[in-house]
């Protein structure tokens, strides 16, 4: 109990001192898991609404590979993609192993099935003759789908909300293909990880509660455009 | 409608214009990166993130330092994955040139193992001298020994030991193999109230909140070897050779060894490493 | 009155999974007029209305809107965009009613402006100006459906088309919208294919009606024509007519015949030859109930009637008669309690010769 009290301490401390390496590496983990989340939010929304609007063979195998996707082990993700993107592997010449941007792109991986899986849910769930009414109005097939993911604005941000937290939170993948450099791919996830193998466990904590912090106040902006009430 | 379009297109926008940003982050160009690949210990320590600094500033290259074990280090060279290695496991090192992975193997620098454990000492092996025999007093007692089980040098160093007291701890009750690094692996240790075998720099640094003490020290046995090794460029055309060449001079550079000949004294009381670069093996510990 | 033909069908057929769910051999929709489908479940009403609306593509067969075919995914959007729908359920979007009765107006990019003066008027039109700014998810099942209907009007389609529009409404929500729609209709001259369940709607909401069962025509014509002269049992007993009966033609003159029906004659209006084998359909409507004895009474067809039963039918009574063939007669409740009439009472039941559809049995 008492090393968890150290630990809040130390948060506040590096927090309120503006500690130059723990601001850098909370902007850090902001900024990859912000990218891939906005990534998978393209990705997997217009996917999910796709699958969900259309009827073809194999609709419901493909179904079943994006819900599977949704539980994709993350050290499994950074191990393929570590073999895809180190050396001598097929995309060794782009050299961005020990980067942030592989990060990115792992990250993007997963949680782009998890936005997917649950647009698809979102999209499924609306009336089945809402599609039909809006196309009877007028609409082109574009804006009926515009339409669509507009009315299920709540489960889709549910589905982004999930995804960034999918991420955010990720280590395993991060450490194999980020190395956690210091001041260049280390973020709040390996960094807790390296602390507390180094038996420095308050600064653990205290980057555990940052995490959390950054967690919350992204999702309750989230929330906020989530919940908001029509009309005003 | 289209002021909500025009807003989702800024957004895209900007998440290029930081992808971009991060991609120009490593836009160095590609001959300034280093892939280093060290053992935990170096980088537990905190050495590295004392040496680091001044190579990149002294050099412009960017060091990529992969703190991961010996063994897993040496892998990475085999595959290519690194071009320079700085690690403590003498005989897979010695392998590693023979095979000719290695080229440019070079000492660095020492400090010994130690084996800690709770100060109530079960096994009694205070009362040895010899590293091996105090492994098969634990035996004998069947008291827990945690091993890192990781290929490190560390683990190398081992299973040496193990070996020469006659034991075969695999699969023992009283063994368990943690796979992970040496920071790790005290913590489970001093939590568990067993004995381990650990390097005195990364004890040090954790000695404050470990609660275990130093049972055994100062056997030949436990001489810990720092060595580093150049990629050899002529099985992976890849390698960064001349980065790696520049970071294993800087590291026997007499600046860096100076360096290396303070580095914890402040902290710790004694220094954690004890700078060898010259030396020949036969001499060290003397 | 001749009106032009807005939309023709030509031998369409519908496929769902293999099985034929559609199967139109021809079908006029005129201009500036209400047509009705009825027929019972699984009929293929919706996918007509569907195929209509150019939100579903025929497996064969042509679509005429105007004369032009729609054979193309192009043609088929043109022709969505001259068409609305209103379905059963109002499907509104999660915001205001304003925003909802929008929508396809705001596909259409029209100004801000012009989409305020038709959203408007739409409003104004089905009485529901208050709630613009309300939330759609807050109106009741009435509200929520008019907001469906001034939607449709908004976007001013050449025609509309309604599936089973007042079912989930309770009886005054409904009686209230049929009779509001009504002057609508009449007053935009819209042309109008509405899919209804109910005999009332029908009569009150429709000039022509076209009876679909198993995806097929059964029978197409007027309001009067498909009520008064239906011209097959199935038809007959859909649109009401409750007494059926089985006779052969016994004789002609001019004009009127005389059918044997269960050993007794009735007399009726039409053209079949003497040997022919007939239905003689009456409706409840045309049977008056008198207290009288047979003899006294004036009309073609008179009969001693015994009351088999008396049914409370909403605002009167369903009497089901044994005139030595089985009649349905309907009767005020006044005048069944005036008359004294109760099960095993024996009156006269009778009815006009006119009164008498005859149709062909095989």
């Amino acid at each position: 109990m008492e090393l968890i009290f150290q630990g809040i301490i130390k948060a506040f401390e590096l927090i309120v001192s503006f500690d130059s390496e723990v601001l850098g590496i909370t902007w850090l983990s902001l900024k990859v898991s912000g990218i891939a989340t906005f990534i998978s939010l393209f990705i997997g929304v217009s996917i999910g609404t796709a699958v969900a609007l259309t009827n073809f063979w194999g609709k419901r195998l493909v179904i079943s590979l994006i819900n599977t996707g949704m539980g994709l082990p993350p050290v499994v993700v950074g191990l393929f993609v570590t073999i895809m993107i180190w050396r001598n592997g097929p995309l060794g010449f782009m050299e961005i192993l020990y980067t942030p941007y592989a990060m990115i792109i792992a990250q993007a991986i997963i949680a782009t099935p998890i936005v997917m899986g649950i647009s698809l849910a979102a999209i499924q769930n609306l009336p089945s003759n809402l599609r039909l009414q809006i196309l009877s109005l007028g609409a082109s097939r574009l804006q009926m789908v515009w339409v669509l993911i507009k009315e299920a604005k709540l489960p889709l941000l549910a589905a982004v909300m999930a995804g960034f937290g999918g991420v955010i939170s990720e280590v395993g993948a991060s450490i194999m293909v980020g190395g956690n450099i210091k001041g260049y791919s280390r973020v709040l996830t390996t960094a807790t990880v390296m602390e507390t193998g180094k038996g420095n466990f308050d600064i653990a904590i205290a980057l555990g509660i940052i995490l959390l912090l950054l967690a919350f106040l992204v999702n309750l902006l989230l929330t906020q455009i989530q919940q908001r009430q029509h009309p005003r | 409608m289209r002021i909500l379009k025009t807003f989702k297109l800024t957004i895209f926008i900007m998440v290029l214009i930081l992808a971009a940003s991060v991609m120009s982050a490593q836009a160095a160009p590609k001959q300034k990166n280093i892939i280093l690949a060290t053992t935990t210990s170096t980088q537990d320590t905190g050495l590295l993130d004392v040496l680091i600094p001044i190579f990149e500033k002294e050099t412009g290259y960017f060091v990529k330092t992969i703190a991961v074990g010996s063994g897993q280090a040496m892998a990475m060279g085999q595959k290519g994955e690194a071009d320079v290695l700085l690690v403590h496991s003498p005989d897979a090192e010695k392998k590693f040139v023979d095979e000719g992975f290695g080229v440019n193997r070079r000492l660095v620098m020492h400090n010994d193992f130690v084996i800690v454990g709770a100060g109530s000492d079960e096994a009694k092996i205070k009362n040895t001298k010899s590293a091996a025999g105090a492994f098969k007093l634990i035996a004998v007692a069947e008291v827990l020994f945690v091993s890192r089980g990781d290929n490190s040098g560390t683990h190398s160093q081992e299973k040496k030991l193990w070996k020469a007291a006659g034991i075969n701890p695999e699969g023992q009750k009283w063994y368990q193999q943690t796979g992970l690094g040496m920071g790790q692996t005290l913590n489970v240790a001093a939590e568990k109230k067993g004995y381990t075998l650990a390097d005195r720099g990364t004890y040090l640094a954790m000695k404050k909140n470990l609660g275990m003490d130093i049972l055994l020290e100062g056997d030949a046995a436990l001489l810990n070897i720092y060595h580093v090794m150049e990629v050899n460029i002529a099985k992976w055309p890849k390698v960064n050779v001349e980065g790696a060449k520049a970071f294993a001079d800087f590291m026997v550079s007499k600046k860096t060894q100076t360096i290396i000949k303070s580095f914890g004294l402040d902290k710790y009381g004694s220094p954690l490493f004890f700078p060898d670069a010259g030396k020949k093996v036969e001499d060290l510990g003397k | 009155m001749k009106s032009k033909t807005l939309i023709k069908i030509e031998n369409i057929i519908v496929e769902r999974s293999g099985v034929t769910v559609l199967d139109i051999g021809e079908l006029n929709v005129q201009q500036g007029r209400i047509l009705a489908l009825i027929g019972p479940n699984g009929a293929g009403k919706s996918t007509l209305l569907l195929t209509l609306a150019g939100l579903l593509k025929p497996s064969q067969g042509t679509l005429y809107f105007q004369e032009l075919p729609v054979d193309t995914n192009v043609g088929r959007a043109i022709l969505r965009r001259n068409v609305a729908v209103v379905f059963q359920e109002p499907l509104l979007l999660n915001t205001s009613v304003y925003k909802n009765v929008a929508m396809g107006l705001k596909f259409r990019h029209l100004s801000n402006g012009e989409i305020k003066r038709n959203v408007e008027n739409a409003l104004d039109y089905f009485g529901i100006r208050s709630l613009t700014k309300r939330s759609a998810k807050t109106l009741s099942g009435g509200e929520a459906k008019r907001v469906s209907l001034a939607r449709a009007f908004a976007i001013k389609p050449r025609l509309i088309l309604m599936d089973e529009a007042f079912n989930s409404l309770d009886p005054p929500t409904r009686e209230t919208l049929i009779d509001d729609l009504r002057h609508i209709l009449e007053e935009t001259k819209i042309t109008a294919v509405l899919a209804l369940h109910d005999r009332e709607e029908t009569l009150r909401l429709a000039q022509d009606v076209t009876v679909m069962a198993d995806g097929k025509i059964v029978q197409s014509g007027t309001t009067s024509q498909i009520f008064n002269e239906p011209d097959s049992e199935f038809v007959a007993s859909f649109v009401g007519t409750e007494t059926i009966l089985e006779g052969t033609v016994k004789s002609k003159n001019i004009g009127l015949m005389d059918i044997s029906v269960a050993g007794k004659t009735i007399s009726a209006v039409g053209d079949f030859l003497p040997g022919q084998n007939v239905y003689c359909c009456l409706r409840p409507e045309n049977i008056i109930v008198s207290k009288e004895m047979p003899e006294k009474i004036s009309a073609r067809n008179v009969f001693g009637a015994k009351v088999q039963k008396v049914i409370r039918q909403g605002f009167f009574y369903k009497l089901l008669l044994d005139c030595g063939f089985p009649v349905v007669a309907y009767i005020t409740m006044p005048s069944c309690d005036d008359l004294g009439i109760c099960e095993g009472s024996v009156i006269s039941a009778s009815f006009k010769a006119t009164a008498v559809h005859v149709m062909r049995r095989e």
